[in-house]
């Protein structure tokens, strides 16, 4: 079966963020695909190439590396939400006049007309958070 | 998109209109379907409710004013607004002043709205 999920809560605040990125790594072993992340409102944090997190806390940036690495699993944040939250690319940035770009390259920025696409191109869109 | 991709969504939104980002960007996803030419239904539900208040002034806050965002829901062709009933009952919505129109609809009549949704979008 063909998913995509939508992740609105933040990768550091509640467990919607983390159950999506456990959830996409069971679907995938067990022989599903998953078409696209689209990631919304507070999960536009989830791209964040500049957090640290702590030696004793599980990192929340690499479950969705190894899904782009690994299974070519496309991870797309909403430009709206990464706007205002800081989340910049380089052409972002460039356009905003800003220092640099914020979110790791595996991520990219895109309109709301992506989750319209996953959601014609996928058997289910599970939701996480919100 | 080809009309074999046109699939029946729902939008469920259950937050208030000025109490978090998503009240907003939950509206955002609604109005995006549609624009992109998707069967889209909006079902307000819970808090989700308060959205429809008549009278809301966000200018003291910031932010844009969701009874005008939701004014313009019938230009992008969105097929239906539903409501809980039980949250317009609880919060004291008068039906006949949101401003869009609105069909209320008991708990089983949602059960079969949402069964009949290829996608629901739950926020």
């Amino acid at each position: 079966m063909i998913y995509s999920l939508l992740v609105l809560s933040s990768p550091v605040s509640g467990h919607g963020a983390r159950h999506a990125a456990t959830f996409a790594h069971s679907a995938i072993a067990r022989g599903h695909r998953i078409h696209r992340v689209f990631f919304l409102d507070e999960g536009a944090y989830t791209g964040a190439a500049l957090s640290v997190f702590p030696q004793d806390e599980s990192d929340r940036l690499q479950p969705w590396l190894d899904l782009a690495d690994e299974h070519g699993v496309e991870l797309a944040l909403c430009i709206s939400s990464a706007l205002k939250r800081g989340m910049l690319d380089d052409t972002e940035a460039d356009r905003h006049e800003k220092s640099g770009a914020s979110i790791h390259q595996a991520f990219s920025i895109t309109g709301l007309g992506q989750l319209v696409d996953a959601t014609a191109h996928s058997d289910r869109l599970v939701t996480f958070g919100g | 998109m080809s009309k074999a991709d046109r699939k029946k969504l729902l939008v469920v939104i259950r937050h208030t209109p000025y109490g978090s980002s998503l009240g907003r960007a939950s509206l955002d996803v609604a109005l995006a379907m549609a624009a992109f030419d998707q069967a889209v239904d909006v079902l307000f539900m819970g808090d989700g409710v308060l959205q429809l208040l008549a009278g809301q002034d966000s200018k003291a806050i910031g932010v844009k004013n969701i009874e005008k965002l939701l004014g313009s829901l019938p230009l992008y062709d969105i097929e239906s607004v539903y409501v809980d009933a039980a949250g317009a009952k609880r919060y004291g919505l008068d039906s006949a002043r949101t401003p869009v129109p609105v069909t209320l609809l008991d708990a089983p009549a949602i059960n079969a709205l949402m069964a009949d949704a290829d996608h629901l979008l739950g926020f």
